[in-house]
């Protein structure tokens, strides 16, 4: 009965969503209280009644309830708890029935915080998701349906892939999700905005905590999809150029662009057309991976059983949502009043090239990703587009950016004076150019790496002056200096560590050059040198796991003669599925790791290892949950706080030093 | 049970658009938006008293700050509420929600199917709980001693029957590996290996099945499976060929017949003359001369009481045997059967009952 419960509760999700889709718009367009006030119990209850829906899949899962095809196909009796419950968005039904309880979170969200709102932007905001999440229940009742069940249920499931049976896939897709599916919000506050005309500085301060938070969770989950990669898949690589991953990275440099547009528009109340445009690009962009990988155009890792119809369905969702927003935009656009006007020089100014250089990468990922599936549909030919390709295009685009960021840190808005900018990011460019330096003396090779690293150097210090700039001073006491810290809005924190985790980023990345690869066939006790360290494998046994059974090979990392780590790295054999996987053994020294994958074992206790010695690697993911704490200090910004922020006692922030930037 | 939940569901859902609709609102709801510049002028007038912005930036930041208002102003018209656009809503809500949810799940929904955990079907059906506890005390024994060929043996046909074909396709491989090859394992492991990967016959399938010919090059079932391999890559003038010889070479009665002519009629092709059908014992004595008849029957009958003289506790074969005489028309034979079966099944009444009721029919008492 639970799951019949949980059945009915997404069909009446789907009821209550079309109702919801129409009245409140109605009740827009008509200035009609009433009808504008039911938005927000219906998209409350749209989320309770898809969250009892999910609980009731989970029940299913816990209790392996194998009279549901979802279950059955999906899960074992035997299988880890812990697995049992990420295996219920470990596939296609699950993953999409998680989906839209997002997109049903982020519209109670708006219906439960966003007080401060207009009455008529809040219901079109709700109409306009709601439209979202009715297509998607559509899509997954009628083409993916989780609860569909089987008249004679047998007696075992046929277990999920062992390649999924890992933690990051607990975490990974929700908080990719939650990013993906955030930028709809963003959408439908743009949609409301061309629907009301209501496009102000009003409205981008609305918009941009929802912006934030997408942006947050997209970041996340990109950092963790990529470390997820790096040690499950035994090559030692974390971003593959894979056309999944690069949809992922669409919304992301789209979402990025849109962030700082939208604080232009606030400001400023200019770039409006393009901060709408951006909006609908961000999500459209979701949607664009969302099909990619559902619709069996791609066959990767990421791929879920694919399905012709399935495919077609989500094309149509996607023509009629953008397609539709585009043409509001067109009927729209020409009649927004044109907001400020400003100078290039400036802090909008530097936000401008911000995003034509963010698009412009966007757009490049965006043709090296469907430019071959484009050429394979029409001609045949079958090309790849690698990281060659990126790193030609991509690269430069993205150099100018970093070096821009702290300058436009630095600049004031309206009028700014680029010199004096130029002269405080001195000590940053100082720091940069002599790191740079520094580390080709020691490390030689390619100028490249270096370069990069005396870039991050730049960028990382970079970010920091400008907060610098307002707190310190000469002969200010400490207790000061702090107070000053303390005062200054976070916003301009979460600028300064978001900007920094970029450099972060940018640091292990470039140090991946410095990287040393060995593959040999090493025997047991023999040292194998791996950068600074050598690698003694003392044993290699057998083990039984759960459900499987395993070869171990015992290593030891010695650094001048003395064991600093162990690391363990393992082949495993799951025999009910006949498959093998490799388990990476991964050490952390300092900020650099050393990988250690085994392959085949050869008579006489000789195997085949390959060693990676990886300087500052830890630093990629480093940087990414760097920019997410960036992400949630502008969250927590007073002036950005979602209506509920009505504490008891509110004090004024002392503000120190120049100019309010955000 | 389910359909009270269903209408609690439905009324709240109807509830939740109704209730705003019934609440009386005021006009107007242009408040946050005053509210939104009123603190952007505050902050400005903060960041002055700071000394943060020149008083001139100041004044200009507040008079543009103001022009947004007053734009904002301009283009606002009051909210009102309209009786009649509430009623139709709320006949909509009404109507239009119950509908669809009703009409939706009638077709997709599954409202009679009870929920089936694991646990309580086990417990509900002893019996499949002891296979399912069987398979647990196998699969543990094996993990330890994964060289007992016994072991996969018993385990191989259940994981078939279970449907978990990849692990009945290793569990067969195993037994063939311990045990020997047979053209019964080797098919088996062959079959599972075909439908684990979803009915199509994989080249580690077909690798298999080609031993089995090795062995035995008659065998059917890999004659069979190697011929849809064929068809399966796109060699229907081989797999043609397979399914023909495979039709012409076995009984027109065999199991497979029936399959392997339809796959022929699909590629185009004429199903074969065949050989007639293997004869059953039965039809086999009715053809006999009558002498021979008479002793292949005799025969079997002296088989049968023999039997019933070792173990005499089953009553169908005391009944056959009885019958038998009488329609051989032994009637001392027939008597003294009905004697040693009363004697055989003594205490079981229901037995007794029913050589009593037999020795009735045949009129062999009273």
């Amino acid at each position: 009965m639970i799951v019949e419960i949980g059945h009915y509760a997404l069909v009446l999700a789907l009821a209550l969503a079309i109702v919801q889709g129409v009245l409140p718009l109605v009740g827009a367009l008509r200035h009609d209280g009433p009808l504008m006030a039911m938005a927000r119990p219906a998209a409350v209850l749209q989320f309770l009644l898809i969250g009892l829906s999910f609980a009731a899949l989970t029940y299913a899962y816990v209790v392996s309830d194998f009279s549901l095809v979802n279950v059955f196909e999906n899960s074992h009796s035997a299988k880890p708890m812990i697995y049992k419950i990420s295996g219920v968005w470990g596939n296609h039904e699950g993953s999409m029935l998680l989906w839209v309880l997002i997109l049903a979170l982020f519209g109670a969200m708006v219906a439960i915080f966003a007080r401060s709102m207009p009455e008529d932007l809040r219901a079109l905001v709700l109409a306009v998701q709601s439209w979202i999440a009715a297509a998607f229940l559509l899509f997954v009742l009628f083409t993916s349906n989780p609860f569909a069940r089987i008249a004679v249920p047998p007696l075992e499931g046929r277990d999920l892939n062992p390649l999924l049976q890992d933690p990051g896939l607990a975490i990974h897709p929700p908080l990719l999700y939650v990013g993906y599916v955030g930028f709809s919000i963003t959408f439908s506050f743009a949609a409301a905005a061309l629907i009301s005309g209501r496009i102000d500085s009003a409205w981008a301060r609305y918009v941009r905590p929802w912006t934030l938070i997408a942006w947050i969770f997209l970041t996340l989950g990109i950092a963790m999809g990529s470390y997820w990669a790096y040690y499950t898949l035994g090559w030692g690589g974390f971003w593959f150029w894979d056309p999944v991953e690069n949809a992922s990275l669409m919304p992301w440099l789209a979402g990025t662009a849109l962030l700082h547009s939208a604080a232009v528009m606030e400001k400023r109340d200019a770039l409006k057309i393009w901060t709408i445009f951006l909006a609908i690009l961000a999500f459209s962009l979701s949607l664009l991976g969302t099909f990619l990988v559902r619709s069996g155009v791609l066959t990767s890792v990421h791929a879920f059983a694919t399905d012709p119809q399935r495919g077609v369905f989500i094309l149509i969702i996607l023509i009629a949502f953008i397609g539709g927003s585009l043409a509001l935009f067109a009927l729209r656009a020409s009649a927004l009043k044109p907001g400020g006007i400003f100078a290039p020089v400036s802090r909008e100014g530097a936000l401008v090239l911000n995003n034509l250089l963010l698009t412009t990468s966007c757009a490049t990922v965006f043709v090296g990703t469907l430019y071959p599936l484009a050429l394979e549909a029409v001609t045949g030919e079958k090309i790849s587009v690698g990281a060659p390709f990126f790193n030609l295009t991509f690269g430069p685009l993205f150099i100018p950016i970093v070096l821009a960021m702290p300058i436009g840190q630095m600049l004031a808005w309206k009028r700014g004076d680029l010199l004096g900018a130029a002269q405080r990011l001195t000590l940053a460019a100082a720091i940069g150019g002599v790191g740079a330096l520094a580390l080709y003396a020691m490390r030689g090779g390619s100028v490249v790496a270096p370069l990069l690293c005396g870039l991050a150097l730049y960028c990382i210090v970079g970010a920091f002056v400008e907060v610098a700039s307002r707190i310190a001073g000469r002969g200010v006491p400490a207790s000061v200096m702090f107070a000053r810290a303390r005062g200054l809005p976070r916003s301009s924190w979460g600028t300064a560590f978001a900007h920094a985790g970029v450099g972060l980023t940018l640091f292990g990345l470039a140090a991946t050059q410095w990287g040393v690869e060995r593959i040999v066939t090493a025997k047991v006790g023999e040292p194998i040198e791996v950068g600074p360290y050598q690698v003694v494998i003392r044993s290699i046994e057998p083990r039984t796991g759960s459900n499987y059974r395993e070869w171990v090979a015992h290593s030891s990392v010695l650094s001048g003669g003395r064991e600093v780590a162990q690391i363990n790295p393992s082949r495993r054999n799951f025999a009910a599925r006949q498959t093998m996987r490799t388990e990476a053994g991964i050490v952390t020294l300092g900020l650099g790791q050393i990988y250690m994958n085994m392959a085949d074992q050869h008579d006489g206790g000789a195997v085949d290892v390959r060693l990676y010695w990886k300087p500052y690697v830890a630093l990629i993911w480093i940087g990414g949950l760097v920019m997410s704490l960036g992400g949630l200090l502008s969250l927590a910004d007073r002036r950005l706080r979602i209506g509920i922020a009505k504490r008891a006692k509110v004090r004024t922030p002392v503000r120190a030093s120049p100019q309010p930037a955000e | 049970m389910v359909w009270v939940a269903f209408a609690l569901m439905t009324g709240a859902a109807v509830l939740a658009v109704l209730w705003p609709l019934g609440r009386a609102r005021g006009a107007g709801g242009r408040a946050p938006e005053v509210a939104f510049y009123e603190s952007q002028v505050e902050d400005i007038d903060r960041d002055a008293a700071l000394g943060l912005l020149t008083p001139a930036d100041a004044a200009a930041a507040k008079a543009e700050a103001g022009r947004r208002l007053l734009h904002v102003a301009s283009g606002a018209s009051a909210t009102g509420r309209s009786l009649f656009a509430t009623r139709v809503a709320a006949l909509v809500a009404l109507v239009a929600i119950p509908a669809i949810a009703l009409g939706v799940y009638a077709r997709i929904g599954n409202p009679d199917t009870p929920d089936q955990p694991l646990q309580a079907r086990l417990a509900a059906r002893p019996q499949e709980a002891g296979v399912q506890s069987a398979i647990n005390k196998i699969e543990q024994h094996l993990a330890a001693n994964p060289d007992d060929g016994r072991g996969w043996e018993v385990l191989a046909p259940v994981y078939m029957r279970l449907g978990k074909y990849p692990e009945a396709a290793r569990a067969f491989g195993e037994t063939a590996r311990l045990l020997g090859p047979s053209p019964e394992r080797l098919g088996a492991q062959g079959q599972a290996l075909v439908y684990a990967s979803g009915d199509s016959v994989t080249p580690e399938a077909k690798a298999v099945f080609e031993r089995v010919l090795q062995i035995s090059a008659a065998d059917p079932t890999a004659r069979y499976f190697l011929a849809l391999g064929r068809e399966q890559a796109g060699d229907k003038q081989g797999a043609l060929q397979g399914y023909v010889e495979l039709s012409a070479e076995t009984p027109a009665d065999a199991p497979w017949q029936e399959e392997v002519r339809a796959r022929i009629v699909a590629l185009g092709g004429t199903p074969p003359e065949t050989r007639p059908p293997e004869r059953d014992a039965a039809a086999a004595i009715r053809d006999m001369p009558q002498n021979e008849q008479q002793a292949a029957i005799r025969g079997m009958v002296d088989g049968l009481a023999a039997r019933l003289q070792q173990d005499g506790r089953d009553v169908e074969g005391w009944l056959r045997l009885t019958r038998a005489y009488a329609v051989l028309r032994e009637r001392e034979s027939a008597l003294a059967a009905l004697g040693n079966a009363r004697k055989a099944l003594a205490g079981d009444q229901a037995a007794l009952g029913r050589i009593d009721e037999l020795a009735k029919e045949l009129g062999l008492e009273g």
